[in-house]
């Protein structure tokens, strides 16, 4: 890799950290709630400092896919089509996200109000139910904050799967053509930039 | 003299950065944000920006300089 001579930044190890994440859930699905940090900190840079740094340098998640992608070479490193990096279907696939993310918070509203007993499972592709219920017995917490784990880890490990299926398939960070934080902080970043 | 240079076509750019961290110059930053923006002056047409790019959005082509003195 070319950009070996360069001086090695802390925030170039993250990718770790998307491993530490994902296995700490599995042994105790409340970590899942740590995965809140991916989508605070890039709002922030967004918001406040209109750039996209996190996304830049210290994306763990895009760095996971390199380090597999390019180092480990599990990536066919062909061209995505290029509909996959378009607007339609980029703000389409962050609509969609938005709304499973909405359901899950419903999901999570459900159980808070009693509505709904708490369910030990994640869901993987928003549709495949595995049971998960050796990361969570009891705690201090209220059965809704488990609730939300479990929705939440859910959906990470899917847009992880995602992305390493485009990761094998085509370019190592091709999930960074539609990640829909990416395009969320981008559009910020372009509407902050027109004023 | 035709060199090589590396092109960013900016509408399709997802500023992902991947282009930046991977350019041996380290002449590759994000504007605002938006898009990547390549100091053409400096490239070197290695074309390993666009070989890193999941959004095709980098293209290297041959420019033809002009004779104004510039290497």
């Amino acid at each position: 890799m070319a950009a070996n001579n360069k001086k090695k930044h802390w925030y170039q190890y993250l990718w770790i950290w998307s491993i530490v994440y994902f296995s700490l859930g599995f042994f105790n699905i409340l970590f899942a709630w740590l995965g809140m940090l991916d989508f605070i900190i890039p709002l922030i840079f967004a918001i406040f400092g209109g750039n996209k740094w996190f996304c830049n340098n210290m994306c763990g998640r895009g760095q996971l896919f390199w380090v597999l992608g390019r180092n480990l070479k599990c990536s066919r490193q062909k061209p995505a089509p290029n509909w996959m990096s378009s607007k339609w279907f980029r703000y389409g696939f962050l609509a969609f996200f938005m709304t499973m993310f909405g359901n899950m918070i419903f999901q999570t509203y459900l159980v808070f109000s009693g509505a709904e007993s708490l369910r030990k499972a994640i869901k993987l592709f928003w549709t495949f139910k595995v049971p998960w219920k050796w990361a969570y017995s009891t705690s201090i917490f209220p059965d809704w904050v488990a609730q939300f784990s479990f929705g939440f880890y859910s959906l990470m490990l899917t847009s992880t799967l995602i992305g390493l299926i485009v990761m094998v398939l085509y370019k190592e960070r091709t999930w960074c053509s539609f990640c829909p934080m990416g395009t969320m902080t981008q559009g910020i970043c372009k509407l902050k930039a027109k004023k | 003299m035709a060199r090589r240079k590396a092109n960013v076509n900016e509408s399709s750019c997802v500023a992902c950065g991947v282009c930046a961290s991977q350019c041996p110059k380290g002449i590759i930053s994000i504007f605002k944000g938006c898009y990547a923006v390549i100091d053409t002056e400096s490239c070197v047409g290695c074309g390993i920006c666009a070989k890193a790019c999941p959004a095709n959005a980098i293209t290297v082509n041959e420019v033809q300089e002009v004779a104004n003195g510039s290497k």
